[in-house]
């Protein structure tokens, strides 16, 4: 399948490149021909794919949802009615487990990041080559289906949950009570900056695990896949092997990117849980 | 590792979709979910109280059982020990009749055999006159010979 590529390297590029949107070097805006084209018009573009597929899941996500909700009630539910009680009941129950609070808002955060995630991750499973076909054919130099291997995407979501962390935690502890956390707690007061500086990495380090822990796999996922797929282009016995291993990858992925969504979650509810308590 | 705006609309859309499920899919279904919790623990607390108002009842149904057979050998026992009496009652009465009859009888047959007496003492004592008046070749004047002759019939 790499045929149309210059060689194997060029192909994962492609693979692993963003469909961007920004202003290019000349001052008009289109779409980024390439990898300098893209570094060319630096923050102030999108990468249209991943956006594109990101709300489209999501609000695949909410509107089947949201169907189930409409039509909730206590008496005998059936089929897709079934699965999201199932995974109403499975975060409320994770929630439950490891957030000690009360809030209105961290079960359904859990839900959404969840879910969301799940079917950002399930784009991995479908062919690598595929979806870029289909962008070539709709005259798109790149398109990458798999959001969750944006990076902006994965940091997207884990400052949001950042966002929320800090929130909670002044909410929960006031202004006062959270720098004192953050200043007074590992040593004594006069080591205050030390101690800022420890908490400070450790606050710090709670988006950036998130997101990047997320990315790292899915990028890893996705690579594999490519590296399998090259292996189509090398004859008839690698090319079945190929298809071997890229079958045994991708039941393999399903558990990892369930095991992913499920580990954003769960961190997302520690880390809340966490914010809010008060003693320490 | 390019960042670009991606990730402010990353989190402008995450924010969208997490206010959207926290006002409109995560109440209804969870609200759905407790009240049909409350009824299942409603239902099955029915069923205990249905189960345990059965056995009950069983015991009820096995305590009036008890207690109408009971009564009924209570009733049975008291008509046998009235026929009995009954019974007793009446053989006591046909024996007494019986006695009654009995002595009635043998007064009569007393009685009876007094009159027989009476009668063969007279015919004895008839036949004896008339005996006696066939010896003598003549007649007695039974008037005259009336208190010989009563004497000798009290004799007799």
């Amino acid at each position: 399948m790499a045929g149309s590529y210059a060689n194997s390297g060029e192909y994962i590029k492609h693979h692993l490149t963003n469909l961007t949107f920004g202003q290019k070097a000349d001052g008009s805006w289109g779409i980024a021909h390439g990898a300098d084209e893209i570094a060319e018009m630096g923050f102030w573009s999108i990468n249209l794919d991943s956006m594109a597929f990101s709300i489209g899941l999501g609000v695949l996500f909410l509107w089947a949802f949201h169907r189930a909700a409409k039509k909730a009630s206590s008496d005998a539910p059936t089929g897709w009615q079934n699965f999201v009680e199932m995974m109403i009941q499975f975060i409320d129950e994770s929630v439950r487990g490891s957030y000690s609070g009360k809030s209105a808002l961290v079960a359904p955060l859990g839900l959404t990041i969840f879910v969301w995630i799940f079917l950002l991750n399930l784009m991995d499973l479908i062919a690598v080559d595929l979806v870029p076909w289909i962008g070539g054919l709709m005259g798109l130099s790149y398109l990458k289906i798999v959001p969750t291997t944006d990076p902006n995407i994965t940091f997207g979501l884990s400052l949001g949950v950042f966002v929320l962390v800090i929130y909670y935690s002044i909410k929960m502890k006031g202004p006062g009570g959270f720098f004192a956390e953050l200043a007074f707690h590992p040593f004594p007061k006069y080591m205050l900056p030390v101690n800022l500086i420890l908490e400070g990495v450790t606050l710090i380090a709670k988006p950036v695990s998130l997101a990047l822990r997320l990315f790292g796999n899915m990028y890893a996922g996705e690579m594999i896949f490519i590296l399998i797929a090259l292996m189509y282009g090398g004859g008839i016995a690698l090319g079945i092997f190929g298809g071997f291993l890229q079958l045994g990858w991708a039941i393999f992925h399903i558990l990892v990117i369930t095991l992913q969504a499920f580990i954003f979650m769960t961190l997302t509810i520690v880390y809340l849980d966490m914010a809010s308590q008060t003693d320490h | 590792m390019n960042f670009n705006a991606t990730l402010i609309g990353q989190m402008i859309t995450f924010a969208i979709f997490v206010w959207f499920c926290m006002k409109y899919i995560w109440p209804p279904l969870i609200a759905a979910l407790e009240e049909r919790n409350a009824r299942i623990s409603e239902g099955l607390a029915a069923a205990q109280r249905g189960q345990q108002d059965l056995e009950e009842a069983e015991i009820k149904v096995k305590e009036s059982f008890n207690e109408a057979k009971a009564q009924a050998q209570e009733i049975i026992n008291q008509a046998q020990k009235r026929a009995n009496e009954i019974v007793d009652e009446a053989k006591d009465a046909a024996r007494e009749e019986a006695e009654k009859t009995k002595a009635a009888a043998s007064v009569e047959i007393d009685q009876q055999i007094t009159a027989a007496r009476e009668q063969l003492r007279k015919e004895v004592s008839s036949i004896a006159l008339a005996g006696a008046e066939q010896i003598l070749k003549r007649e007695v004047d039974a008037k005259a010979h009336a208190a010989v002759l009563d004497e000798l019939v009290a004799q007799l």
